[in-house]
């Protein structure tokens, strides 16, 4: 029996494994998960929410969103959900009124201030509101009204007293655990 | 008769209402294909016994109260289903509250037999209907589980008492409703209706209660009707006509349908001979697609062709003039709506006489949620979540376009983002209807925010031209107001002699005060769609009257509160025409109460303006009191203070958040808001158009008086605090800076006279 030649070349067996392509596609990260979207890179992001992954909490209000009832977080900045192509969100971490809770289902203490002050009206807008309050107690955790002013949202029911009274109640509960 | 062979419903139905709203809570958003209900009946268990039609308890002690009236904002969902739980004696933390659907089942002669009553929602008389119906119907659920305790534990009934979710014995034994709800829903039902509690037992109704829905609406869960999807459904877009009365001459659908995506391109005519709010409202082009940006990638293809019918001409500036022109006239009225003593003769009499004329624009309904409608139209069955005020309404227009039986259209009303009036009608059903049916598919349609605006049921712009005597001691002895203005009644087949009656009240204020009192209403002629619309015609005769009676105690020099008093006078009841009386008592109490508020005793020498307005609806009484600062030539609102008297308070938590909404609303359109139209176009279509007042225009806070009165029962308070909250602005505004704001929008006309 000949002896096994010391310099030959181990012989390893395929594998299948190939290198994974390039993804294409927009990848983004909604409420913590991560999503990929091929389709067009046009679609605004409003329409991507709602009809793609039927994440209805954000609103549609119109075709630019004047009235706040679209406005979700991109990297923390609130924004009109419908002014937003997928194409420029690559990368971007995006939340929405859903993802304001904790995961263990814990409100965001703003969620909790509209619950106590009862801030709703028929409660179509009531999610872009939140966005844009939690982003205003974000920047000035203790607002004054005329930092509540600037809020760009409408309603047409009048919740806007019971919403400053729900900021103002978010706030006052971060001071006095601080 | 058992009493779960009592409910109209069968059992299966009430569980697929009740599992689409559970499934839409409990699924996750991603399993959306899964989530959509109606869920199978399976999934819900069958753990639910029947107590009527309304009540559902489980072995476990848990309620399920369901809610029959669309709640569009106006809290109905939740103060409902109060009156029932408190009835019940439930424990309020053990209820759910389910969103009833359309209640119907097939009658005689194949119309349709409504299984809850009544079901509207937004029109100021949920409450009052609730109060007549639905406390037996607790009543009757309490009646059954204290039968079934009776029977157990060998004592009789009328020994035994009920509290939060248990019945307990004279001796303390104690038997909880989820143990005793198998033995009750297989009882016989009373011969007569078990009586409802005494007002002193209430437990609930009275106690402030969160909004119901407030959970799901904070975390997003809250499904609306635009929410909601269907496998295979196609999402429709619209572009319609922008001339009411015009038509479509041609549209090329090739470039729509090369866009990836869309799948066809339909047309939408109004059917001739059918009533407004049940046809299509104007011609449109409707663009299919698989999701809504094909839609509206498809829709911004299309080049239609418009041919503008009669009204192309016509402008809301020319419509303004044709109703000066009616009033300069010496022309007869159209109606005379009310004529007491002789107001000719009182003005020849007269120490002095005053007149002004009020012009107020056209409104539209500016719903947060844009009209939409899902419709599934299958050989037998039609299946729609609809945004509706009114169902039975809305079930009418399906029948008429499918010719189903009545228990063949299943119709589920989500929570509505906003109503107003606007959902009373329902055109947009009929097109989404009219579209599944020729496509075959199931239809999402959706109104963009353009054809929202253009495409309303809108507000008449009015003209009130109101003249008073004053006589030698200073008293009020004749009052004339004559109103020019669209009816929102023309062509919904009212006869012409009451086509007044959606513009001017016989009863409104001042009449039954004044000796000599007269309104005449003078008809104009539109193309614009007209309709319901909140608090009308109160609003502008509200604005009109009670800006109208600040200027008279202007002219006399007095302070406008005192006018008002001496015009009210002492408490005393005068009968209505509408059979209703007017309590000037409480008409005094709410102005007071807002005067001392707002401290009236510094109306003379306070740097701010204070202005104040009262009046009267269906048996409720409001008053604002605002207080307005001017720095420079730049307005603010510092102070309002609105009391209500709505007899008997079902949730006063809810009715504060309606009596401070109803005043922001009315002083957001009060200050900005007009719908224009020019060579019969609107000119509105996006929110820029119609600004609605930002957080800064508006008051930081409404402060709130509510008249303890559960002497009386309970009214509509919706739109109570609609009417007065621009007078009351408009008053201040004159105190504060000495112009009279006669034309709305406000902050328009008051930067044109300053």
């Amino acid at each position: 029996m000949a002896p096994a030649q010391a310099h030959d070349v181990p012989v390893v067996p395929d594998s299948g494994i190939v290198p994974e392509k390039a993804r294409g596609g927009i990848g983004i990260e909604i409420n913590g998960e991560r999503f990929r979207h091929e389709g067009d890179p046009q679609m605004p992001l409003l329409w991507y929410l709602r009809d793609v992954l039927r994440l209805t909490g954000t609103k549609y209000g119109g075709a630019r969103g004047e009235n706040g009832a679209d406005l979700v977080l991109v990297n923390d900045k609130p924004v009109s959900a419908i002014a937003q192509p997928m194409a420029k969100l690559d990368g971007k971490r995006i939340t929405t009124v859903e993802g304001l809770a904790a995961n263990d289902g814990v409100l965001h203490p703003l969620q909790q201030a509209f619950i106590d002050e009862d801030a709703i009206g028929c409660g179509y807008c009531t999610p872009g509101w939140l966005i844009a309050g939690v982003d205003l107690l974000k920047r000035k955790p203790q607002p004054s009204d005329a930092d509540i002013d600037r809020l760009p949202n409408t309603c047409r029911c009048g919740c806007q007293t019971r919403v400053r009274a729900a900021i103002k109640r978010a706030a006052a509960g971060r001071a006095s655990q601080a | 008769m058992s009493a779960s062979n009592g409910i109209a419903l069968p059992r299966r139905r009430f569980l697929q209402i009740l599992a689409g709203t559970a499934g839409a809570l409990v699924v996750g958003v991603r399993l959306a294909e899964a989530a959509e209900p109606p869920l199978p009946p399976e999934w819900l268990g069958n753990h639910f016994q029947e107590l009527g039609a309304y009540v559902r308890i489980d072995a476990e002690g848990n309620v399920l109260i369901g809610a029959r009236d669309p709640d569009t904002g106006t809290g109905v969902a939740t103060a409902l289903p109060m009156i029932i739980a408190d009835e019940l004696d439930a424990d309020w933390n053990r209820v759910s509250v389910v969103q009833l659907g359309l209640g119907i089942a097939a009658g005689a002669n194949g119309q349709p037999q409504w299984t809850y009553g009544r079901q509207r929602g937004g029109t100021g008389d949920s409450i009052p209907a609730a109060w007549a119906d639905l406390r037996q119907a607790g009543a009757l659920a309490r009646w059954l589980l204290t039968q079934a305790a009776a029977r157990r534990l060998g004592i009789a009934a009328d020994r035994l008492r009920c509290e939060a979710g248990t019945v307990i014995a004279p001796d303390g034994r104690r038997v909880t409703y989820g143990s005793l709800v198998d033995d009750a829903s297989k009882l016989d039902l009373p011969r007569q209706a078990p009586a409802p509690k005494a007002p002193e037992r209430y437990t609930l109704i009275g106690k402030p209660v969160g909004d119901v829905d407030a959970h799901a609406i904070v975390t997003g869960h809250a499904k609306y009707a635009i929410d909601h999807h269907e496998a295979e459904a196609l999402v429709a877009v619209l572009l319609h006509c922008p001339w009411p009365d015009g038509t479509l001459a041609g549209v090329d659908p090739a470039p729509a349908l090369a866009v990836p995506g869309v799948v066809k391109v339909m047309l939408l005519k109004p059917e001739p001979g059918q009533q407004p709010g049940h046809t299509v409202i104007a011609p449109a082009v409707a663009v299919l697609a698989e999701n809504t940006w094909a839609a509206l990638q498809g829709r911004d293809q299309l080049k239609p062709e418009w041919k503008p019918g009669a009204s192309a001409a016509a402008s809301s500036g020319a419509l303004e003039q044709q109703a000066t022109a009616l009033l300069d006239g010496q022309g007869a009225p159209t109606t005379r709506v009310r004529d007491n003593g002789d107001v000719d003769k009182a003005g020849k009499r007269a120490a002095r006489r005053f007149e002004a004329s009020y012009y107020q624009p056209w409104l539209a309904h500016a719903c947060a949620e844009p009209m939409n409608c899902l419709a599934r139209i299958d050989k037998d069955h039609a299946s729609l979540v609809v945004p509706s005020q009114a169902p039975q309404q809305a079930w009418a227009v399906v029948q008429r376009l499918t010719g189903l039986a009545p228990d063949q259209i299943e119709i589920r009303v989500p929570r509505v983002g906003g109503g107003y009036g606007r959902r009373l009608d329902h055109d947009y059903v009929a097109e989404a209807v009219m579209l599944a049916k020729a496509v075959n598919k199931p239809v999402r349609l959706l109104w963009t925010r353009d054809q929202d605006f253009a495409h309303d049921w809108y507000r008449s712009a009015s003209v009130h031209r109101i003249s008073a005597v004053i006589d030698g001691k200073r008293n009020l002895v004749a009052w004339n107001q004559r109103v020019a203005s669209a009816s929102a009644l023309a062509g919904r087949g009212v006869p012409a002699d009451r086509l007044w009656s959606s513009e001017v009240l016989p009863d409104q204020l001042p009449a039954g005060l004044v000796p000599n009192y007269r309104s005449d209403w003078y008809a104009l002629e539109s193309a614009l769609p007209r309709g319901p619309h909140r608090a009308m015609p109160h609003l502008s005769n509200a604005f009109a009257a009670e800006s109208f009676v600040d200027e008279i105690a202007h002219l006399l020099r007095e302070d406008p509160l005192k006018t008002r008093l001496r015009l009210i006078g002492d408490p005393r009841m005068i009968a209505l025409k509408n059979g209703g009386t007017l309590d000037t008592g409480r008409l005094r109490n709410v102005l007071q109460l807002v005067a001392d508020r707002i401290e009236w005793k510094n109306w003379l020498r306070s740097v701010n303006g204070l202005g104040i307005a009262c009046w009267t609806m269906d048996g409720a009484y409001v008053a604002h009191a605002i207080e307005t600062s001017l720095q420079g030539d730049k307005l603010g609102i510092e102070r309002v203070v609105c009391a209500v008297d709505v007899g008997r308070v079902i949730n006063p938590l809810g009715l504060q958040g309606q009596v401070a909404g109803a005043t922001l609303d009315a002083l957001s359109t009060a200050l900005n808001l007009a719908v224009t139209y020019k060579d019969g176009q609107i000119q509105q279509h996006d929110w820029k158009d119609y600004p609605l007042a930002s957080m800064a225009q508006l008051p930081d806070n409404v402060e709130v008086i509510v008249v303890p009165d559960d002497a009386r029962p309970p009214t509509g308070a919706s739109f109570l605090a609609m009417p007065t909250a621009a007078p009351a602005l408009a008053n201040a505004v004159f105190r504060v800076s000495a112009v009279r704001v006669r034309r709305l929008p406000l902050m328009k006309e008051f930067q044109r006279l300053s």
